[in-house]
């Protein structure tokens, strides 16, 4: 099912939660909805859901326009970061309780909402615990009986909020693989919030990346990674560096050095942005940028300098190898392999 | 250490008196005890006590859970004080209770004006013990059901929705049953309180033997008769009714704790 979200703005008393965000979604795709906290992902996430109402525009679930539905008509699976399962129904009474609650015409039979509710138990591996309560569960088993009730009802979206956050680390990657297949075998389009920039990566077609109730950057995940295209997404996904520069006749200007960088940016104050692992050590400076070293740590394979650039003093962090010789109050000059430029607002 | 401090305790305060009662009341004998207990002022006494009870306790339930869920749900001003007024009967000394019911319901009081025309006396009848009981009850139900319903996350009737459920569905299959040990205990409190109340009833029941006397007003007048044992009798079978009735409560409560894990 295609979902097509068209100019919708959301006020919560007054205080704008989303500005006119427009997004399409085709059938069978996983889309992650990216953003730190209060970026308007979850209100997004609840008004496809039919649980907000947008204050403006509208949901299209393929060319029918959903926002005229109750949330009980648009046949949504919807699945609560803390699972909301019904702690006083089994699993497998939590599983069939949408097939249950139809209308007796739609309604199967309870052979068959048994039947099918059992199968989901197995599709999500969790066979053989029917007869438990959800207190009775760990934490990651809760949220597979939470999405096994989401898929009960066949719905024509899955629709995920925060579905790992809740979970440690390590049932959370696993978690994050599982998803993955479930979503291949069924296909379901699914849309999935999360603040974790590995998650929306690792698992997602495409990626949202929302900030401030706005829509930042849409794309697959190496889109978003290799070409932020704001500094909202350069520093949100993923590490970055930034520096103070200047443009002049499409040349980048460092203080009063050329740094043998063009750009398309405007003339003017702007500031230059890159990936701290993709730099290149150069010797002797023409066209570079040198910083002295105030700080150096080791990080897994590599180490991780803090460089003071320029009379400004300005900070930034690059990568060089293990085995460098640099220390601190040593110089090093580097230059940016990935980078842009950005005018400063 | 703490164990055996907690069972001294209620040794003290609950057992030892408890046991007075009994020893006091055996002295009667069985034949003697059967006596009191199958007299018809005894077993009225006993039908009116414990019929109004239940009726006000089960009206507590319906209304309890209705008021904690204004409270626990919705904000709107002067909820605070409402809150707050749900507890003056617990406060209000239950003769003050008695008689501002009486006045309100008696055949020129504000309410009772009212309806004496279409027939329905309230004051002096069994109608106006449990209106008291129901007063004195109330906030039992509604405490005990409160906490419990704060902890219910909007989020589980959030699921219900996208599931499909209407908005009955919700209420009758996912938030109720959900409520129920909460529910009994509430229901258990008020019923309990209910049978032991003296105060607020007195003055409204109008105290006819048959009628409107309750149990424990019987065994006042034992007392003044100088009928010690007769009394105790009356009060041995109640505190045996009573604990019956809390013990199979209890029972509920632990089978539907054990089946719905809520322990934990």
């Amino acid at each position: 099912m295609d979902v097509r979200v068209s100019g919708v703005r959301k006020e919560f008393d007054r205080f704008p939660a989303l500005h006119d965000v427009s997004l399409d979604i085709s059938s069978g795709e996983l889309i992650a909805l990216l953003g730190p906290s209060g970026s308007g992902k979850t209100t997004l996430l609840r008004l496809i859901a039919g649980l907000e109402t947008p204050t403006e525009g509208k949901v299209f679930f393929g060319d029918e326009d959903a926002s005229l539905k109750s949330v009980q008509e648009r046949n949504v699976g919807f699945v609560f970061q803390h699972y909301a399962l019904f702690r006083h129904m089994t699993v497998i009474d939590n599983v069939g309780f949408g097939l249950k609650v139809r209308p007796s015409a739609s309604r199967p039979s309870n052979e068959e909402i048994r039947r099918r509710s059992s199968e989901l138990l197995d599709f999500v591996q969790l066979g053989g615990l029917e007869k438990r309560y959800p207190a009775q569960l760990s934490g990651g088993q809760r949220q597979r009986v939470a999405l096994a009730r989401a898929m009960a009802i066949e719905p024509r979206v899955l629709l995920l909020d925060e579905p790992f956050g809740a979970l440690d680390a390590k049932v959370r990657k696993e978690l994050r693989r599982w998803l993955r297949e479930i979503h291949d075998k069924t296909m379901h389009t699914t849309v999935f919030v999360t603040h974790d920039q590995d998650e929306a990566l690792e698992l997602a077609d495409r990626v949202v990346v929302m900030s401030q109730g706005k829509i930042e950057q849409i794309g697959t995940p190496d889109q978003v990674y290799d070409t932020p295209n704001s500094p909202f997404v350069y520093g949100f996904i993923g590490e970055s560096s930034s520096l103070s520069v200047r443009i002049d006749d499409g040349e980048v200007w460092l203080a009063d050095r050329a740094l043998g960088l063009k750009s398309d940016a405007p003339d003017g104050d702007a500031a230059l942005y890159f990936r701290p692992h993709d730099v290149e050590l150069v010797d002797g400076c023409g066209g570079c940028i040198a910083g002295t070293v105030i700080a150096s740590r080791r990080v897994g394979a590599t180490r991780r300098v803090e460089l003071e650039i320029g009379g400004a003093a300005e900070r930034v962090e690059i990568e060089i190898p293990a085995d460098h010789p640099a220390r601190e109050k040593s110089r090093i000059a580097f230059r940016p392999k990935h980078w842009r430029v950005f005018p400063k607002v | 250490m703490t164990l055996g401090f907690t069972l001294a305790y209620l040794t003290l305060i609950v057992l030892i008196p408890l046991a007075g009662l009994v020893w006091r009341s055996a002295s009667l004998g069985w034949g003697g005890m059967w006596h009191v207990a199958t007299d018809a002022r005894t077993l009225n006494a006993l039908k009116i006590s414990f019929g109004t009870s239940l009726v006000a306790a089960l009206i507590n339930v319906v209304f309890g859970v209705i008021v904690a869920w204004v409270l626990v749900r919705y904000r709107f001003p002067g909820r605070r004080i409402i809150d707050a007024i749900v507890d003056l009967p617990f406060a209000l000394p239950t003769a003050v209770a008695g008689i501002a019911l009486t006045a309100l319901y008696s055949k020129n009081g504000w309410i009772g004006r009212w309806l004496d025309p279409l027939g329905i006396k309230v004051a002096f009848t069994p109608i106006g013990i449990t209106i008291a009981l129901i007063f004195i009850g109330l906030p039992f139900v509604v405490r005990t059901v409160q906490p419990v319903m704060e902890e219910i996350r909007k989020e589980v009737e959030e699921a219900a929705a996208t599931l499909g459920a209407t908005r009955f569905q919700t209420i009758s299959r996912v938030l109720l049953p959900g409520l129920t040990p909460a529910i009994l205990t509430g229901f258990a409190l008020a019923f309990a309180r209910a049978v032991g109340e003296y105060g607020s009833v007195i003055f409204i029941a109008g105290n006819l033997p048959y009628i409107s006397e309750i149990a424990p007003l019987l065994i006042v007048i034992r007392l003044e008769e100088f009928d010690y044992t007769g009394a105790t009798a009356i009060a041995a079978i109640m505190l045996l009714i009573s604990f019956t009735m809390l013990f199979v409560i209890n029972l509920i409560q632990a089978w539907s704790r054990r089946r719905y894990g809520y322990a934990t």
